[in-house]
């Protein structure tokens, strides 16, 4: 029950911020400085999220070792990207590795 | 002499829809994921297709679960929801012009159905009117429902997936996330400043993960963005300077 709540309360966020602009119109002004924060927040929230995951995956300290395969694949699926700017082939490519890695080249 | 006749609704409506095909297509992975990954987690199978029914946005519902996942306080999932989507308010200033003319309720139902892809397939639609002349909405409304109904099934079959086969997340499923978040953000990094900001947003939501209640990864977000805006505004005094 406590999930619908939550989940109803992200549903109506997202309404009100998509539609405030079509409703109030002329009336909701941006200063610049905010339009240039909005623009950097995407990339910030998704590097923040991913970051930990991929360097402390048991949440007790940073596991920089070969022997992570959560950092392998990250560091496989950054490349790929840069290389191909393809979202598909990084993530299949990053899994891909992850799974070898921890099936295959850690048992 | 040619008079121009506007066409008919349906003929938009399936318009948008089609100019929309190739976003379905890429959503269509994401949707999946985003289901597979609520079968890993706390929430029951209806509420992974509740969220994609009620909420509608890819991004802002990934980055849910893996709050939910960690514990985080419902005022985070809610702040958090709230900043990811911000910039859905650029979409909405950007596209308002086009809209102002219509009633109330098209309005909210339009507003609702705005995506990233929906926005880009409405704005490459709108930006070829001459303006100040009334566009119909149905290109628009087109758009956001073949999106809408594409992200229902393919979340369902995600659902359906994690269902049949409860041992992925054993396997470490939830790398999926990682991967894809690394799919959306590294294609973003098209300067100097996108990269300092998601350095210092990474790194600080790396040293600040013991805060109560994700506040870190808030801060985090907070910090990065900053060092984005301080970089911009030099790299605009430089340009001013410039010229």
């Amino acid at each position: 029950m406590s999930y619908v709540i939550l989940i109803l309360g992200m549903a109506l966020i997202t309404w009100l911020v998509r539609t405030a602009v079509f409703v109030l119109g002329e009336r909701l002004v941006f200063p610049p400085l905010v339009r240039t924060a909005l623009g950097f927040v995407p990339v910030t929230v998704l590097t923040a999220l991913i970051v930990p995951m991929a360097v402390s995956p048991h949440g007790h300290g940073a596991e920089l070792t070969w022997r992570n395969p959560q950092l392998v694949g990250s560091l496989a699926a950054i490349a790929v990207s840069l290389l191909t700017r393809r979202p598909l082939v990084t993530i299949a490519v990053g899994l891909g590795v992850f799974f070898l890695w921890q099936g295959v080249v850690l048992r | 002499m040619t008079v121009t006749v506007p066409p008919a609704r349906s003929q938009e409506f399936i318009a948008g829809a089609r100019d929309t095909i190739p976003m379905m297509i890429g959503a269509a992975p994401f949707g999946v994921i985003f289901g597979t990954l609520v079968t890993s987690g706390p929430l029951a199978l209806w509420h992974g297709q509740l969220m994609s029914l009620a909420v509608f946005a890819g991004s802002a519902q990934f980055i849910a679960l893996g709050l939910i996942a960690s514990h985080a306080t419902f005022v985070v999932v809610w702040a958090t929801t709230l900043i990811v989507n911000l910039r859905h308010v650029l979409y909405s200033a950007t596209l308002a012009p086009y809209v102002a003319h219509l009633p109330l309720r098209w309005r909210l139902v339009l507003g609702a159905l705005l995506t990233d892809e929906v926005f880009a397939v409405a704005w490459a639609r709108f930006r070829l009117q001459p303006p100040g002349e009334e566009v119909s909405p149905w290109h628009f409304f087109g758009s956001g429902v073949a999106m809408y109904v594409n992200w229902q099934i393919w979340s369902a079959v995600g659902l359906v997936f994690g269902a049949a086969f409860p041992g992925l997340q054993s396997l470490g499923l939830d790398f999926a996330m990682v991967a894809t978040f690394i799919a959306i953000v590294v294609p973003q990094l098209v300067a100097v400043r996108y990269v300092a900001a998601a350095v210092t947003a990474g790194a600080l939501a790396f040293f600040w993960q013991g805060w109560p209640y994700k506040l870190g990864l808030l801060a985090a977000v907070l910090a990065g963005v900053s060092v984005g805006v301080a970089l911009s505004r030099k790299a605009g005094a430089t340009v001013e300077a410039a010229s």
